[in-house]
């Protein structure tokens, strides 16, 4: 069994939902409020992944963030070994592909919380900060919880980017998707089934328990509106 | 002490029509400010600029001396610095959160004791302590305007704004509450601007009325001289009643109320909750005249006087008649001339019951 690949599997997913909440918020609620104009252009950057294919990412990845370049020298220079073939590296790639499936829910979740809410808490003195957490973010909570899982299951299954970009190091790098691969290639088909087999009940596991927990809270509140 | 909220308030809209609204409303004194005016005027725009949640394109704000907007030296003060509570139309309650919560969350600056002490006292005050572990969603119509207002009151606000705050009730709550809503401002002690359309709601809520028509203020002063004299055409078409009588119940029977104006008395249908001091209301358009020695018709009021004065608008003539009260009547020119009405004529003023509108007035 490929408990280890399980394990880097889940800590990368993870890690990159904790991430993408944390960046992916502001982003998004940008994105619902701004008037400005260039909109857009930064729409277009943020749905990139959805349409480029991931060889194309890691591609760019890797030579962007290559040991010679500027910014392959800082991530160095930071985190004491180079960006490719490395976890961190992994997840940073992980990050920027999963950006629209945690983006574009969350941006839709905050834009469909009634401005007057949000007005009504400004007029009783809350400052703009606290009205998004005492307010937008608990009425957009579905569709942010929805933008998780969505972020999660993704890069729980992702496998062209961490081909390209993180190779197949146990314990490093090799996640469940390149384990399976890795099988099929050796004509492991045991190992491959088990393996495969992991993978479909875990994710069918988390899919379950948040739609599970949503049900007992009384509603469809977790609908996929990535608008 | 004379202090006054001045605004001046511009604002363009691409294609549509422009705002140029200035006024001064008293903050001592007369407690309710009635903006009145049709819709598409820009009353909302006036409110919303004066709450802070839109920057007005030209003008100035100031609440006594203390500057919230002025757009020659780019001066506009956010919502939360400004201390106005707001009641929106439909209330706005936060749907995630309980009525304690709701009434309590303009105290976030304030300690657990002091905030639990002043939503227990604004609950005691407002009927809503068995309502205050429910969810807005479980609330009636009126019991969701009087968790507003406390939401709104609780932080102390130096003057508070209402938009239409009857319009999100029904037809029958809106009646039962149009007097309530009176009592809560006064009770509040703090300086209000009602923002509506609705002539009763004007009459039966504001001390003072602000005429707004198509985005200026026409006329501002007492309710019942604006709305019986008009200062031009426009405001008489946008507040409609020309007849507005201060007068007194004197008794009920059958269903109907009498009430004294001057010196006439006035039948007319018992709309309920009324005590006391009231508004006779009468369009002019249901005035009739007749001779002075006419029969009796179906009309329950037949008031003898004379005309006092005469106005030639296009098709009609606008007579004034003093008969123990003094009233205004819409009447064809034909009419005019047939009766012979002119200044000093003798004639009689009669109206039916179910034109005279009886709504409270509170002092």
């Amino acid at each position: 069994m490929d408990l280890s690949a399980l394990a880097l599997s889940m800590k990368l997913a993870g890690l990159t939902t904790a991430v993408l909440v944390v960046l992916g918020l502001p982003l998004a609620s940008w994105l619902a409020t701004t008037r400005f104009r260039g909109r857009f252009l930064v729409e277009a950057v943020v749905a990139l992944p959805l349409v480029l294919p991931p060889t194309v990412l890691g591609f760019y990845l890797l030579v962007g963030l290559g040991p010679r370049t500027a910014p392959g020298g800082l991530f160095q220079a930071v985190l004491g070994h180079p960006f490719p073939f490395s976890f961190a590296g992994l997840l940073v790639a992980s990050v920027l592909y999963s950006l629209p499936f945690a983006v574009q829910p969350f941006a839709g979740a905050l834009a469909g919380v009634d401005r007057r809410y949000v007005e009504a808490s400004h007029t009783l003195g809350v400052s703009r900060l606290g009205t998004f957490f005492k307010v937008t973010l608990p009425l957009a909570w579905p569709g942010v919880l929805a933008g998780a899982v969505l972020t999660f299951a993704h890069t729980l299954g992702e496998f062209g980017v961490v081909l390209m970009v993180g190779g197949n190091i146990p314990g490093q790098t090799r996640t469940m998707s390149i384990a399976i691969f890795d099988h099929v290639e050796a004509l492991e088909y045991g190992a491959a089934h088990r393996t495969a087999g992991l993978l479909l009940l875990v994710s069918f596991a988390v899919l379950a328990l948040v739609y599970g927990l949503q049900g007992l809270r009384g509603g469809r509140l977790l609908s996929w509106t990535g608008r | 002490m004379d202090r006054a909220l001045t605004f001046e308030i511009g604002r363009r809209f691409p294609g549509g029509p422009a705002v140029d609204a200035r006024a001064s409303i008293p903050l001592d004194g007369d407690p309710v400010t009635v903006l009145f005016g049709p819709s598409g005027a820009g009353k909302t725009t006036v409110l919303r600029a004066l709450a802070g949640l839109d920057r007005p394109d030209g003008g100035r704000i100031a609440f006594g001396e203390e500057v919230w907007f002025d757009a020659s030296t780019g001066r506009h003060l956010p919502p939360q610095a400004r201390g106005a509570g707001l009641l929106f139309q439909d209330f706005a309650l936060f749907p995630h959160l309980s009525v304690r919560a709701n009434v309590g969350y303009g105290l976030h600056r304030q300690g657990a004791a002091e905030r639990r002490a002043r939503v227990e006292e604004l609950a005691g005050r407002y009927g809503l302590g068995a309502l205050l572990d429910r969810r807005p969603s479980q609330l009636s119509g009126g019991q969701r305007q009087r968790v507003a207002l406390a939401r709104a009151l609780a932080p102390r606000p130096r003057l508070l704004l209402l938009d239409e705050p009857l319009s999100a009730l029904d037809a029958p709550s809106r009646e039962a509450l149009r007097g309530e809503l009176r009592e809560q401002l006064e009770r509040a002690g703090v300086p209000a601007l009602v923002v509506t359309h609705d002539r009763t709601e004007a009459l039966a809520l504001g001390d003072r009325i602000l005429v707004l028509v198509s985005g200026t203020i026409r006329q501002a002063g007492p309710v019942h001289e604006v709305f019986s004299a008009p200062a031009d055409v426009e405001v008489a078409r946008v507040v409609g009643t020309e007849n507005v009588l201060p007068a007194r119940l004197v008794r009920r029977e059958e269903g109907l109320v009498a009430v004294r104006a001057g010196e006439a008395e006035l039948l007319a249908i018992d709309p309920g909750g009324v005590e006391d001091e009231v508004y006779a209301c009468i369009r002019a358009e249901e005035v009739v005249l007749e001779p002075d020695d006419g029969h009796a018709s179906s009309a329950r009021n037949r008031l003898r006087g004379a005309v006092l004065a005469r106005r030639e608008e296009g098709p009609l003539v606008r007579i004034s008649v003093e008969c123990g009260v003094r009233l205004v009547a819409l009447v064809t020119r034909a009419s005019a001339e047939r009766l012979g009405l002119v200044p000093g004529a003798r004639v009689a003023a009669a109206v039916k019951a179910p034109s005279v509108r009886v709504v409270p007035r509170r002092r």
